[in-house]
């Protein structure tokens, strides 16, 4: 066998979970190469001020440039390169250059894209907008600087994010969205009409349980026509709609890659070792919860499961079981909408009741508890960031607890 | 080991807190507050924060 200097680790994209376990295989005494396949241009940066502050700023790469960690240098970092395709039973990954790359080992960081509606929907020719990427918040800045008429589509986090700073802009804002409050499926309908009355307060309008049909543009302005047969019109549509997983370049390997590549609790994806899955792309099982491999679009988990892919996979190609203990990360989010912070912490999707344990959602100041059969599975610090650090550490004593009680967080 | 955090890019998201509760906290009002220099023992904490901040606030000399 080759010395481990001649041995080398792919990681495709160059994202936050590229770039956090590119550093944890760096430290983590990995000898041979490590390249870096990234299909953006730019040095890894920072997505969450890209709804926030940077569009009201226009976004400054520099700026958002992760400061940490680049040191990891060691790596060949090629950006604009995408990887197309991968046979995980010979061992490489081919670009779209057509150059083929072989490894050792394999991580698969990716991430998600945004969703867009179906051509036929959108028949504006590409003249809606998302938000995942630098360039989209680029165009989006510049696009609402004549304070125009805003139409959101989707009412998640992004969703409302983008709503709340167009409207602090001076944009009149209408989000449309087929749930019947916003962030309804994370965070439930008593949490999302809450959020929607503080949007309502800055004049945002709501056109809610409602799919779109149709958008389509007449001049300058484009018209979003809803199934129930009205419509709003807009000069600036964004799509808010969720995200795909960029999965494509891993298929015919026999994985699956329904919502994601689905890996096991140490991240390794599917049969053939030396393959691992970090951050949003990432389908694995969390045992402070269940047994049912989900995704987590969500800040904290690039760093988390880059440190778990890290150490499997080396273990793994050094023929070593360096990590047996279960990987429970908790799951955390914030969202900014006006000043209005909302933290989040464990899975409240997962919940069958929903108790306000402190405060009061209609003053925007309220912990929330989740629950699932009696248990507590997620808590929301909504307007109360000072409560958040309590929050988090008394949910994480609750989920640890093999017999929770925890009617209250206080 | 020295600590700076650019007040005027920290946004108070405490992921740094979660990351290294003996270094950094929130105080009533939700502001930021933190230890100005530590010792070695918390470097791989005070790292993991620096990381885990979402604006890029954190400075670690030394
Ligand atoms: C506008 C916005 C606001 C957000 N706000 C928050 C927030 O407030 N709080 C929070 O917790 N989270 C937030 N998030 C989520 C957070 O940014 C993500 O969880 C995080 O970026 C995921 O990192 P990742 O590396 O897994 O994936 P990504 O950041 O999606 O990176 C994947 C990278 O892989 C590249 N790639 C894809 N396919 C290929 C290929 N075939 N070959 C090579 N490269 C490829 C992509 O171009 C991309 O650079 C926000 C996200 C967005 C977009
Ligand atoms: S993680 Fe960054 S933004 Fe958040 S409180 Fe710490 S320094 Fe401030």
């Amino acid at each position: 066998m080759a010395s481990t200097r001649d041995r080398r680790i792919v990681v495709v994209g160059g994202s936050l979970g590229g770039l956090r376990v590119t550093e944890a295989i760096a430290t983590g005494g990995w000898e041979g190469e490590i390249v870096v396949v990234s299909a953006e241009t730019h040095a890894p940066y920072t997505r969450p001020p890209l709804s926030k502050t940077a569009l009201v700023t226009g976004p400054d790469p520099d700026a958002l440039a992760f400061k940490h960690g680049l040191e990891a240098g060691r790596a060949q970092w090629r950006f604009g390169a995408r990887a197309v395709a991968a046979d995980l039973a010979g061992r490489t990954v081919t670009l779209a250059d057509g150059s083929t790359l072989g490894y050792d080992g394999l991580v698969a960081a990716t991430g998600v894209r945004p969703r867009q509606l179906p051509a036929g929907v959108d028949r504006t020719g590409g003249a809606t907008h998302v938000i995942r990427t630098v360039e989209d918040c680029r165009a989006l800045h510049g696009a609402l600087r004549s304070h125009p008429r805003v139409v959101v589509l989707g009412a998640g986090f992004i969703g409302c994010e983008v709503a709340a700073t167009a409207a602090g802009l001076g944009c009149r804002v209408t989000v449309v969205a087929l749930d019947e409050a916003p962030m309804l499926r994370p965070l439930g309908r008593a949490v999302g009409d809450a959020v929607r009355t503080r949007h309502e307060q800055e004049g945002v309008e709501f056109r809610l349980g409602s799919a779109v049909s149709s958008v389509r543009t007449e001049g300058r302005v484009h018209i979003v026509e809803l199934d129930d047969g009205t419509s709003v019109a807009g000069d600036v549509v964004v799509q808010s709609v969720g995200s795909s997983p960029c999965v494509e370049w891993l298929a015919d390997n026999g994985l699956d890659l329904t919502d994601g590549i689905e890996t096991d609790n140490r991240m390794r994806a599917g049969s053939v070792p030396g393959v691992v899955a970090v951050g949003d792309v990432a389908r694995f099982p969390n045992p402070l919860f269940d047994d049912v491999p989900r995704r987590v679009e969500h800040w904290q988990m690039p760093l988390d499961t880059a440190r778990r892919a890290a150490s499997t996979l080396l273990g793994d190609l050094a023929g070593a079981d360096t990590d047996p203990a279960p990987f429970t990360p908790l799951p955390s989010f914030w969202s900014d909408q006006y000043e209005l912070r909302l933290q989040s912490f464990g899975a409240p999707g997962l919940a069958d009741r929903i108790d306000v344990l402190e405060g009061d959602l209609a003053e925007h100041a309220a912990v929330v508890g989740y629950f699932r059969d009696n248990r507590l599975v997620g808590a929301l610090a909504l307007g109360l960031p000072r409560r958040a650090v309590a929050v988090r550490r008394k949910l994480l004593a609750s989920l640890s607890d093999p017999a929770p009680m925890c009617p209250s967080l206080t | 080991m020295k600590i700076s955090v650019d007040m005027n890019v920290c946004q108070n998201y405490g992921q740094c807190v979660f990351a290294a509760p003996e270094v950094f906290d929130l105080d009533d009002a939700g502001g930021l507050v933190y230890q100005p220099t530590v010792g070695d023992t918390a470097r791989g904490e005070v790292e993991a924060a620096a990381m885990a901040c979402p604006v890029q606030a954190i400075t670690i000399e030394g």
